[in-house]
């Protein structure tokens, strides 16, 4: 059993894999999108809604997402990150491996993937690690990995660790036609760091990660996916290096994708002034001119797609020294109102450029179903409000955690229902 | 009572403006007379409970907050433990917690974390004095090396000051710098290059990359002691070398052209950065500094618990 047919009636329809935009009705039916179009007619019991003024979309996709489960369920859990993801327009999510256990393996996939759908909110597609246990030594088994279900891999949380493990992996996923995903930071530059080295770190006589660290690894993988044709997908970018470096790979037609997160097109290092750890995250915060950067390369496609690098942590992590505090914030809640805010307000993005962006893009590099509303695929469908205009309140959050620098902040657009498989995953009651 | 003129905490000199600055160094002066009279106690601090939390190894700064706090007749408590809170098993924040349960009004902290000193000041209702956090500031540090150089040239003003050494580990060179530009002197710092902050000019100092042009230009210098866990961690190759290429040694100061005035925050490692003779010689004003800082602590003390500048008129409790 299905459910019951839903009509999208008399939304802005906005379709960014069939380059579609205009009012139309949408019409979901048995998972799938049945029609699209002026007048379509209404099967008999269906969820008829009314979404004049509102935005129709295919649902938001995060390539990067912690779920935190299995290993730390008092942060976050997969039921928990699915909901956050459904309240921000999110149908489906990536969850990366550094989870405890490690996902190296079919069976911690397996567990992701039944939790999902005991859940029963946003889609979840495991990310596998790259080496067993993220050590960076031994080649984790892609081949049982994919067979489970996982879509990419990665040792998130940590970079690939050697070229030489980098070079295998890229060779052997390409069996599999799987990406790379790669956190690029070369450990013995970045080594204990705590924010971007630049002017606001020696001030706060905390230690800087400089760019250089991220874009010696980005010009390793780039050079290797040269190397082995391989589809290597470099994860939160953050630095103006790292675009002109990707920039030029692109040119040469290499099968390099990037990502970056809204913290990253939306605040610079002087965030952490005052030893604000929720301004801490790895990469950290970089200079203005890399803000700038960043935007730039989401307007020209030199970065892919935006992601959210979702991290969650406890209240009580991040109310420490800022030496201490672990790194990242949560974002599946606030990346929408963030893109919309600072991409399509600013004129970098017109709402469509977004929404490929944030949709049909990510599919695209992940080889993931949705990113489209075509007749037949799935009816991953987010609707959102454009025009409204609200405050990130962090109690108001589903995800388990509150650990943002966005509290307080005013946020142009954001969902307000998301239908995964055909039915309502969430709808904004308020 | 008016308000406090520095504020609740003394956490950055950063934070400080020129006359703020000028307040706490003119209100340590009558201060030094105090520490050489027979009986030497004034009732400045009488009744107030003062914490000294050192999370560091300290002997000096320790010792020279402890005897400014009962030389103002403050009853105090010092809590040394070695390694970081982590390390203790509790956070600092419950540290701070508990403290604040127990009604004190001050609380003197060292801690190997930067930015641990303005974290408590936000969390509890008693003054927080940083007595060094990490690579961030050593704010009274700053101030008696500025005593003491206003002691020797009677002027800040124009006067040229170069910091050699560790810049980018040193929370000594970051009060130095904020303190002394604030004040109109003019800041060089000297040192390897690896342990320069990036953008080290943007602090609104000179960059000097030898000690042989430093003496040439410094009116002062103040040499920074180099931590031997540098070297390990590969910033420099080693002692021998760092003092061959950067230490103060008597041939180069013999080649200065003036009399140069010579500061040392301490502890000194002897034949690394500074040569015993130039340490021990005319120019030095190494335990000047110490005699200040007793001076400088007691100012601050006093003015953060509310005191008034002419205290010694008849002002203050």
């Amino acid at each position: 059993m299905r459910g019951q047919p839903i009509l999208l009636r008399g939304g802005r329809v906005i379709d960014p894999s069939r380059g579609a935009d205009g009012v139309a009705d949408v019409l979901l039916q048995e998972g799938k999108v049945a029609a699209v179009g002026r007048n379509v007619g209404t099967p008999d019991g269906a969820l008829v809604l009314d979404v004049a003024g509102k935005v129709v979309a295919p649902g938001l996709i995060d390539l990067h997402t912690h779920l935190r489960e299995p290993g730390q369920e008092d942060l976050e859990t997969v039921e928990t990150g699915a909901l956050a993801a459904v309240a921000g327009g999110f149908t489906a999510v990536c969850a990366m491996p550094n989870t405890d256990p490690v996902c190296d393996n079919q069976g911690v996939v397996g567990f992701v993937i039944a939790q999902a759908q005991r859940a029963a909110k946003a889609r979840v597609y495991p990310i596998g690690a790259v080496s067993l246990g993220q050590k960076g030594q031994q080649l984790a088994e892609f081949g049982e990995l994919v067979a489970a279900g996982a879509v990419a891999v990665s040792d998130d949380g940590t970079p690939v660790a050697t070229a030489h493990l980098m070079r295998t992996a890229l060779e052997y996923a390409k069996t599999f036609g799987i990406p790379v995903a790669d956190h690029c930071e070369d450990m013995s530059l970045a080594s204990g760091g705590c924010m971007h080295e630049g002017i606001v770190a020696t001030k706060l006589g905390l230690k800087g990660i400089p760019a250089a660290a991220e874009e010696v690894m980005v010009a390793r993988d780039i050079i290797l996916a040269e190397l082995t044709g391989g589809h290597v997908h470099l994860c939160h970018m953050s630095t103006r290096g790292s675009v002109e470096l990707i920039r030029r790979a692109k040119e040469k037609g290499l099968p390099v994708t990037a990502e970056a997160c809204p913290h990253h097109f939306t605040l610079d290092h002087s965030a952490c002034i005052g030893y604000n750890t929720n301004a801490k995250m790895n990469p950290p915060l970089r200079e203005p001119e890399d803000v700038e950067a960043i935007r730039q390369g989401l307007r020209d496609g030199t970065i892919d797609v935006v992601a959210t690098d979702h991290a969650p942590h406890h209240y009580d992590a991040k109310e420490r020294e800022f030496d201490d505090a672990p790194n990242g914030i949560i974002g599946l809640e606030t990346a929408f109102g963030l893109a919309m805010t600072e991409l399509v307000d600013r004129g970098l993005l017109t709402l469509p450029e977004l929404l490929l962006r944030m949709s049909t893009r990510p599919a695209q590099v992940f080889r993931l179903p949705g990113g489209t509303l075509a007749v037949g695929a799935p009816a991953d469908v987010a609707v959102f409000d454009p025009d409204v205009r609200w405050e990130v309140r962090p109690e108001a959050f589903l995800s388990k955690s509150r650990n943002t620098p966005f509290a307080g902040r005013t946020l142009r657009g954001r969902a307000e229902l998301t239908i995964v498989r055909g039915q309502v995953a969430w709808r904004r009651t308020e | 009572m008016t308000a406090p003129a520095l504020g609740k905490d003394l956490t950055a000199l950063e934070y400080l403006s020129a006359d703020q600055l000028r307040l706490i160094l003119d209100t340590a002066e009558p201060f030094k007379e105090v520490s050489q009279r027979a009986i030497k106690k004034v009732p400045a601090l009488r009744g107030k409970t003062i914490v000294n939390l050192f999370f560091e190894a300290s002997t000096r700064t320790r010792i020279s907050f402890e005897f400014a706090e009962k030389r103002l007749s403050a009853d105090t408590v010092n809590v040394a433990t070695t390694g970081s809170s982590v390390s203790k098993g509790e956070t600092l924040v419950d540290t701070a917690r508990n403290l604040e349960a127990m009604h004190i009004d001050m609380v003197v902290i060292r801690h190997g974390a930067s930015g641990s000193a303005e974290f408590l000041g936000r969390r509890i209702r008693s003054n927080v004095i940083n007595a060094g956090d990490g690579k961030h500031e050593h704010p009274t540090q700053g101030l008696l090396d500025i005593l003491t150089l206003r002691d020797r040239f009677g002027r800040l003003e124009g006067l040229k000051v170069c910091i050699c050494g560790d810049i980018l580990h040193s929370r000594v060179a970051r009060s130095n710098i904020w303190g002394l530009t604030k004040l109109g002197a003019e800041v060089a710092v000297c040192g390897p290059q690896s342990l320069m902050p990036r953008h080290v000019a943007d602090l609104g100092v000179t960059f000097i990359p030898h000690i042989e042009d430093a003496i040439q230009w410094a009116d002062a210098l103040n040499v920074l002691r180099l931590q031997l866990e540098r070297m390990q961690a590969g910033y420099i190759p080693s002692l021998r070398e760092y003092n061959r290429v950067f230490g103060l040694t008597v041939d180069r100061l013999e080649r200065a052209p003036k009399d140069l005035v010579i500061m040392h925050p301490g502890p000194m490692n002897r034949g690394v950065e500074i040569d015993s003779a130039v340490a021990d010689g005319p120019h030095s004003v190494i335990l000047p500094q110490v005699t200040n800082g007793v001076a400088v602590r007691m100012a601050v003390l006093y003015l953060l618990a509310g005191g008034s500048p002419d205290w010694s008129h008849g002002g203050g409790e």
